[in-house]
């Protein structure tokens, strides 16, 4: 432990750019640094002109800032600084003892007043990341001049009628399954593979994405060493999980929202995303609010159509205040 | 009472300190996990009220709690907290998934019992729940609650614990398919005890839930003896 105080960035290039896989559009992030979240180092990755107004991103459950190599540089393009972190645990941010919702929200507020000390910025969430700064819109709108969720609002996803005991033996299962998992993440480590491998393995996750994509994917959000590449995430995390929290809640909070806010919702239901079908959201749009719903698109809206998203949520910011259907 | 005797167990990236209270009978006996309130330390002696309890006697300090360690930036979840109990389970019953053990957890602790018995019912003969620290919670639904950084030092117990663990959501029908859970895995017919005196609402709908007794503390440990 130093005496020094702490929030302080240091500058730093993450993983090996020499070793990313070319993909067309995509950009190795032009500043790279670490920010200390209340003793935790969070990595940041920033792309466009550092002097533009300040734009973040916010990746989902099992992704990283890197997923946004194409997304980002068009809106750079579009005259912002645009800046994405990873959140505990992914991509180049350090492995922490503990993870919840909270903690990641604070995560995000040492961003938040890194990058636009006292003043609100646009922020674009995908998934998680969407449904993170959902809830932040709502308990610190200070923060926001525009808020975009591209398939990040969490719906409750009915399972088909069991029988009470039958529902019992699952949830049972469930957590007694997360509990055996605990007892092994002392020493657990990621699977090895070469890149084709680990991106078949994400391709099964998400085969809406191209092959070429999912290679890149790996030579950014992956190391090499002696026996393969591995995926960063902290080999602790597992996808699922169980606790009180309810999905239906984040969408409470959708109505009340102050500033303008842009939903981009995929049609097509994916493994990675809530399952959320387009037209239970649209009752629960605020005020300035409106939906986009495309057609045979999956969860990650963003990578599948980057100029069609880019172009939306440029014409959303570019024109603040818009209102209810007034854009373009 | 000897040199207090404590085991690190690993959970994650965690280490979390064990005090065996009193250790094995040569006669046996099942072991009772004791497990403390928010913001307190285990025990370092065996309480007054567990002297009868004929087998051996062992406390937990949860993460961020007493010897366990703290962690970087927070993030506690009464979930954590139930892979932190499984953690002491694991090492009193050496990994044995046919041994037993009895819990007895006071304020948080007590909700932390609760879930230990219905997401390993059938190592858990009998959780009992006693008042003490945490015994609240936080609310039953969503929230208006903000999010802030806290000053942190390196002495437990860590302030991220007091505020996360204070305010984490406890809503009734979330408690209660702990208790479902361990009656259905389970062989006892009333596998959890309710001792405490305050009833906050997640609590009062376990109380009322079938399969749960309703006794005093002394009654609840001799219940869970044999």
């Amino acid at each position: 432990m130093t005496s020094n105080p702490t929030p302080i960035a240091t500058e730093q290039v993450f993983g090996d750019p020499s070793t990313e896989f070319e993909y067309p559009g995509a950009e190795h992030p032009a500043r790279e640094y670490q920010l200390n979240a209340n003793g935790l180092q969070i990595a940041v990755h920033e792309w466009g002109d550092p002097d533009a107004p300040p734009l973040l991103l916010v990746h989902g459950g099992f992704d990283f800032a890197r997923t946004f190599d194409v997304f980002a540089p068009l809106l750079a393009a579009g005259g912002w600084r645009v800046v994405s972190w990873d959140q505990r645990g992914h991509g180049d941010s350090e492995h922490p003892e503990l993870y919840s919702w909270d903690a990641d929200m604070r995560d995000a507020l040492t961003v938040f007043d890194h990058v636009s000390p006292g003043r609100p910025l646009p922020v674009v969430g995908h998934s998680k990341g969407g449904a993170l700064m959902t809830q932040l819109a709502d308990a610190q709108p200070f923060r926001f001049t525009h808020l975009v969720n591209m398939d990040g609002i969490p719906f409750n996803r009915r399972i088909p009628d069991v029988a009470e005991h039958e529902r019992t033996k699952m949830v049972s299962a469930e957590i007694a399954g997360w509990l055996d998992h605990r007892r092994t993440t002392a020493t657990a480590q990621r699977k090895p593979g070469t890149v084709e491998e680990l991106a078949a393995r994400r391709g099964r996750m998400n085969p809406r994405l191209e092959p070429d994509w999912l290679e890149r994917l790996v030579t950014t959000g992956g190391y090499e060493s002696a026996d393969g590449w591995r995926w960063k995430i902290d080999p602790s995390m597992r996808f699922g999980g169980f606790g009180p929290w309810r999905p239906e809640w984040t969408l409470m909070r959708l109505p009340g929202l102050p500033m303008p806010f842009l939903g981009i919702l995929g049609r097509e239901m994916e493994e990675m995303g809530w399952g959320t079908p387009p037209e239970k959201v649209l009752p629960y749009m605020p005020l300035d609010g409106r939906c986009e719903i495309l057609e045979d698109v999956g969860h990650f809206v963003h990578v599948e159509q980057p100029d069609r998203v880019s172009g939306l949520v440029l014409d959303f910011i570019a024109t603040p205040g818009a209102t209810a259907g007034g854009a373009a | 009472m000897t040199a207090e005797d404590v085991t690190m167990l690993r959970h994650g990236k965690v280490d979390l300190a064990l005090h065996h209270l009193r250790d094995a009978a040569p006669a046996g006996g099942r072991p009772l996990l004791i497990l403390h309130g928010l913001g307190e330390v285990s025990a370092k002696r065996v309480p007054a009220w567990a002297e009868a309890w004929t087998g051996p006697i062992a406390a937990l300090d949860f993460t961020g709690h007493g010897s366990s360690t703290i962690p970087r930036g927070g993030g506690y979840t009464a979930e954590l907290l139930l892979a932190d109990a499984d953690a002491a389970l694991e090492a009193l019953t050496n990994g044995d998934p046919a041994l037993s053990i009895t819990v007895v957890g006071r304020g948080l602790g007590a909700y932390i019992a609760l879930q230990i018995a219905g997401a390993r019912a059938a190592q858990v003969r009998g959780a009992i729940l006693v008042d003490g620290p945490g015994l609240a919670g936080g609310p039953t639904g969503p929230t208006s609650q903000s999010f802030f950084s806290l000053p942190t030092s390196a002495v437990t117990p860590d302030p991220y614990a007091l505020v996360e663990l204070g305010r984490d959501l406890r809503p009734p029908d979330y408690a209660t398919q702990f208790v479902r859970l361990a009656l259905a895995g389970s062989d006892l017919d009333e596998p959890i005890a309710v001792a405490s005196v305050f009833r906050p609402e997640w609590l009062e709908a376990v109380a009322r839930e079938h399969g749960v007794m309703q006794a005093t503390l002394a009654e609840a440990l001799a219940a869970y003896a044999d």
